[in-house]
């Protein structure tokens, strides 16, 4: 079994291992990437400072929160001096010259860099399959057809296959509609969606403003909290942070939680879900009811909107964001007779299909005309969604829905984009409300891959969020 | 023919904000630097970059509100209008749309002898772009991102405005608002205040006719040539049949030409949405409340204050109040003696003001001389020299050259203010005047204006003309 964050922390300590030949563990399996799962692995030269100033920490006794921690990092976030693509070519040689708030935190707090994560390009996608470096294989097979490769889910997909293969002890993602959980259920990892506004955007590549956030890919539900310790910090160049209480969300997560908890689990998640499915959400009950958890039916009046909802907002909000890769000022520039042909002939050349797609759609719904019926409403609606989990919040202290609808698919199954779409149909409705959730494995398929489940808790309630899961990562005890 | 038609003009002013810093970034919001120098990340429009909101616009934006009769709302919004230019590298630039921080303003502007109220609809708050120069290559323009993200003030008027006269006073009038309150500094020609004008024809009574939009004007006299032909133009199509065209026009101004740039069929769309990056402004009464004690003394305000308290002349309190800088002097000088503001006034407008303009001097360099100024206006006013003594001192006192009190006595125009040596000069300059003394004594007045105008010349204008006046009257009546 992995080893968890406390534990690699102790034999450091305890000086049974050091920095330098922990970070080769990790940085050797990364370098050979075997699943593709790093478009950028780190020279070892570049990390040798870090190395040696976490090392002599760890001498002097005094050392940080997540010090000599190897960490997948997505390549969505801007990294100082280290090559940030987005998995996208019109910015496969852009090399920030600033470092984004989420990962300045992770170094403060001594963690070391491996590489840089494989994703969806712009983070747009639910297989791997859209970034221009190529798909990321899922480090799982299935027993029935082993021969297959299998996609990891997306967009943060390298991430997830990264904390799986081993090559990092965590990952930073990143989720817009589910693109933490999602890939964390299917390589059978766990991934938080911490509540909107909680980690600063400033130096994400940014894909959808209003839903984008960073979380942590990990192993266990005790790393995500210390990761999530390191990044869920206010920050006051990004103006949607919100400035809410911060907690230790580690310190007390395998103590028994206060009061009579009530889990709801809306029953309209659960219309034609496959046995396999069902399973997890069953046996979790099982397992958790021991714990004087009472679980409820709820019904959400607003889930068959969500999807459709979250694939106006999200591309209309991308179409503009998207704008400024013009091939002028930055990344690559394919050249023209006009400066209308540059910038066709950059961003036509410069875009994957799907981004393009994405754009496009977002272009339209913003035009005039479209915008009242399309834009406007989708507004609108998400505003009821947000109240329909506040209805539901009323009742009960968290929500328990699968994470997928499926187990991984194999790379290239899923052609069409709506039945790719409808892979986060159980993620997006969280996003769309800004709430924080979190997928955790609870079980294996009939042909032996990973499966998840997601716990949904209020607005900011990560600590209780956090010991829920880890209270039924335990009792599920997948990794054993 | 053209007194037919009647224009009709609604005007969209920009005001660049005088902050330190940037609508959305740090970077100093400065004009004249080296290009590109006061670009960010921010400005750049680098991945993962986010706005931060510069609260010092809001401030202004309140200001301007008190300023200009607007309702200012609480609540705003700032939104992405989109679209693609080398000079905007985010893509997009953001500004206000559908809730806008000011609405439904007016001021009063000088119309044909008499005050007419221009209804202003909505004034927002928005980015500039940067500036592309296209003519120092042949093949390649040259981006400078400078002006990117400069705090903007769009000031739009209700199509009330139906002249020339008309828009450049109430451009002036906004521009003298602006800068009495600090909001702007004026400078049209480096861009801090342009026009937009938006003009279309009628016949009186008749429907609103299609407007043309001529952009980005930055001078009053491009507005009037802007204004003047456009006018013309639209009535020479429709007298000859035709119809306007919805366009954008661009005035040349080396032809004194408005052309069109581009049509309405191909006029953008901007896309408009929240910016997402960025929460809806929410202001409170009570942040209302602490910026009104901080505006300015409006002009028309000190107009009245002048005329009403001051006693000065209207047209010459008018030609204080046209630039604040002079209302600084101004106000200087009358705080620092006890000579009558009227006197200083009229000093200041004439010679005082003469001389700045010959010499091309800023009437802001006038602050650090006003004592001087004071000086000599206070001899000229307790009869130590005359006036005439005094207009030829100032320049000297203007240029630095000495204080009042020992030009006077360098230059040896103190006044002759002993009796006995003027009726001596009185004595003489009567000698062989029999007629004329007969003429005055006879009742003609005319005459004691010669004798004194005799007597200063004989005393090299040093007399004192007040007691020349009084001996001489005496004198002549014995």
């Amino acid at each position: 079994m992995k080893q968890s964050i406390s534990q690699i922390k102790k034999s450091l300590t305890d000086k049974k291992i050091g920095v330098a030949e922990l970070y080769s563990e990790y940085a050797n399996k990364a370098k050979a990437n075997l699943n593709n799962s790093y478009n950028y692995v780190i020279d070892d030269d570049e990390n040798k400072l870090f190395i040696e100033q976490s090392q002599q920490r760890y001498t002097s006794g005094d050392n940080l929160p997540l010090d000599g921690i190897p960490l997948g990092i997505k390549d969505l976030f801007c990294t100082k001096g280290i090559k940030t693509s987005a998995s996208s070519k019109i910015l496969s040689n852009f090399i920030p010259q600033y470092e984004s708030f989420v990962t300045k935190e992770l170094l403060n707090s001594g963690s070391i860099f491996i590489g840089k994560n494989n994703c969806d390009e712009f983070a747009m996608g639910s297989s791997n399959e859209t970034s221009h470096f190529g798909p990321v294989i899922n480090p799982w097979r299935s027993k029935t057809s082993p021969d297959d490769d299998l996609v990891p889910g997306g967009s943060s997909g390298g991430s997830a296959a990264a904390v799986a293969e081993g090559s990092c002890v965590a990952s930073m993602g990143t989720d817009t509609g589910g693109s933490i959980r999602q890939p964390a259920s299917l390589c059978g990892i766990v991934g938080l969606k911490p509540t909107f506004g909680s980690c600063s955007r400033w130096g994400i590549v940014a894909f959808a403003s209003s839903l984008d956030q960073a979380g942590p890919l990990a192993n266990c539900v005790e790393d995500a909290g210390h990761i999530l310790n390191a990044i869920n910090k206010h920050d006051f160049n990004d103006t949607t942070s919100s400035n809410h209480k911060r907690e230790d969300y580690v310190s007390e997560i395998h103590e028994k939680m206060e009061g009579k908890i009530k889990i709801g689990i809306p029953s309209d998640y659960l219309i034609d879900v496959n046995q396999d499915i069902l399973n997890q959400i069953e046996n979790t009950k099982k397992v958790l009811s021991k714990h004087e958890i009472e679980f409820v039916d709820v019904k959400f009046t607003t889930t068959d909107f969500a999807l459709s909802t979250y694939y106006i907002i999200a591309p209309a909000e991308a179409s503009s964001n998207l704008a400024r890769y013009d091939g002028i000022r930055f990344g690559v520039r394919e050249d023209g007779e006009s400066l209308d042909d540059i910038y066709l002939n950059s961003r036509t050349q410069g875009f994957g299909d799907e981004v393009t797609r994405r754009i496009l759609i977002g272009t339209y719904v913003l035009s005039a005309g479209y915008y009242d019926a399309y834009y406007r409403q989708a507004q609108k609606v998400r505003r009821l969604i947000k109240d329909d989990f506040q209805r539901v919040f009323n009742e009960v202290d968290f929500i328990l829905t699968p994470t997928t609808p499926n187990e991984a698919f194999k790379i290239g199954d899923k052609l069409d984009p709506i039945s790719m779409y409808k892979n986060d149909i159980y993620t997006v409705p969280t996003s769309l409300a800004g709430l924080p959730g979190i997928s955790i494995p609870s079980g294996l398929s009939s042909n032996g891959l990973p499966l998840g489940i997601q716990l949904i808790g209020n607005y900011f309630k990560e600590k209780q969020l956090l010991q829920l899961a880890a209270l039924a990562e335990k009792e599920l005890a997948f990794n054993e | 023919m053209n007194n037919k038609w009647e224009m009709v003009i609604g005007l969209e002013v920009h005001a660049q904000l005088k902050t330190s810093s940037k609508l959305f970034s740090s970077s100093p919001n400065r004009f004249g630097s080296e290009p590109n120098e006061n670009v960010n990340f921010i400005d750049s429009g680098m991945p993962g970059m986010l706005p931060v909101l510069n609260y010092g616009c809001i401030e202004k934006a309140i200001k301007t509100g008190f300023a200009l009769n607007f309702t200012i709302n609480k609540y705003s919004v700032f939104e992405r209008k989109n679209y693609f230019y080398p000079d905007l590298p985010q893509g997009y630039q953001i500004s206000q749309f559908e809730f806008p921080i000011l609405t439904e303003g007016f001021i009063n502007i000088d119309a044909d002898e008499k005050q007419k109220k221009i209804r202003i609809e909505r004034a927002h708050l928005e980015q500039d772009a940067g500036k592309s120069i296209h003519d120092i290559d042949q093949k390649y323009s040259f981006i400078d991102l400078n002006r990117v993200g400069t705090p903007l003030l769009e000031i739009v008027s209700y199509p009330d405005l139906s002249s020339a006269d008309e828009v450049v006073n109430y451009m002036s009038s906004l521009r003298q608002i602006l800068m009495y309150i600090d909001v702007c500094d004026g400078n049209m020609q480096e861009g801090s205040l342009r026009a937009d004008v938006n003009l279309s024809v009628r016949k009186p009574g008749e429907d609103l006719g299609t407007r043309c939009e001529i952009k980005n004007l930055n001078s009053f006299k491009f507005i009037r040539q802007a204004i003047e032909y456009e006018f013309q133009r639209q009535i020479e199509i429709l007298e000859n049949g035709g119809t306007i065209e919805q366009n954008t026009m661009l005035f040349d101004t080396s032809s004194g030409e408005t052309r069109a740039m581009r049509s309405k069929e191909f006029s953008h769309d901007y896309r408009y949405f929240p910016d997402p990056d960025l929460l809806p402004v929410n202001i409170t009464q009570e942040q209302i409340d602490q910026i009104k004690p901080t505006l300015e003394e409006l002009p028309h305000e000190k107009l009245e204050r002048y005329i009403n308290e001051l006693k000065i002349e209207k047209n010459i309190s008018k030609i204080i109040i046209s630039e604040k800088d002079n209302t600084k002097v101004f106000e200087k000088m009358i705080s620092e003696t006890d000579v009558s503001p009227k006197v200083i006034a009229s000093w200041l407008v004439g010679d005082i003001f003469a001389y700045v303009k010959e010499n091309n001097f800023e009437v802001l360099d006038l602050l650090d001389r006003t004592k001087l100024i004071m000086d000599l206006l206070k001899l000229v006013s307790e009869d130590v020299i005359s006036n005439k003594a005094g207009k030829e001192i100032l320049p000297k006192v203007l240029s630095g050259e000495g204080n009042p009190n020992e030009l006077v006595k360098e230059m040896g125009l103190e006044q002759v203010s002993d009796t006995s040596e003027l009726e001596k000069i009185i004595d003489e300059a009567l000698v062989g005047e029999d007629e004329n003394i007969a003429k005055f004594q006879g009742g003609s007045d005319r005459v004691l204006g010669y004798f004194v105008g005799k007597c200063l010349k004989a005393s090299k204008g040093k007399g004192n003309p007040k007691l020349i006046n009084k001996i001489l009257i005496e004198k002549l009546q014995k």
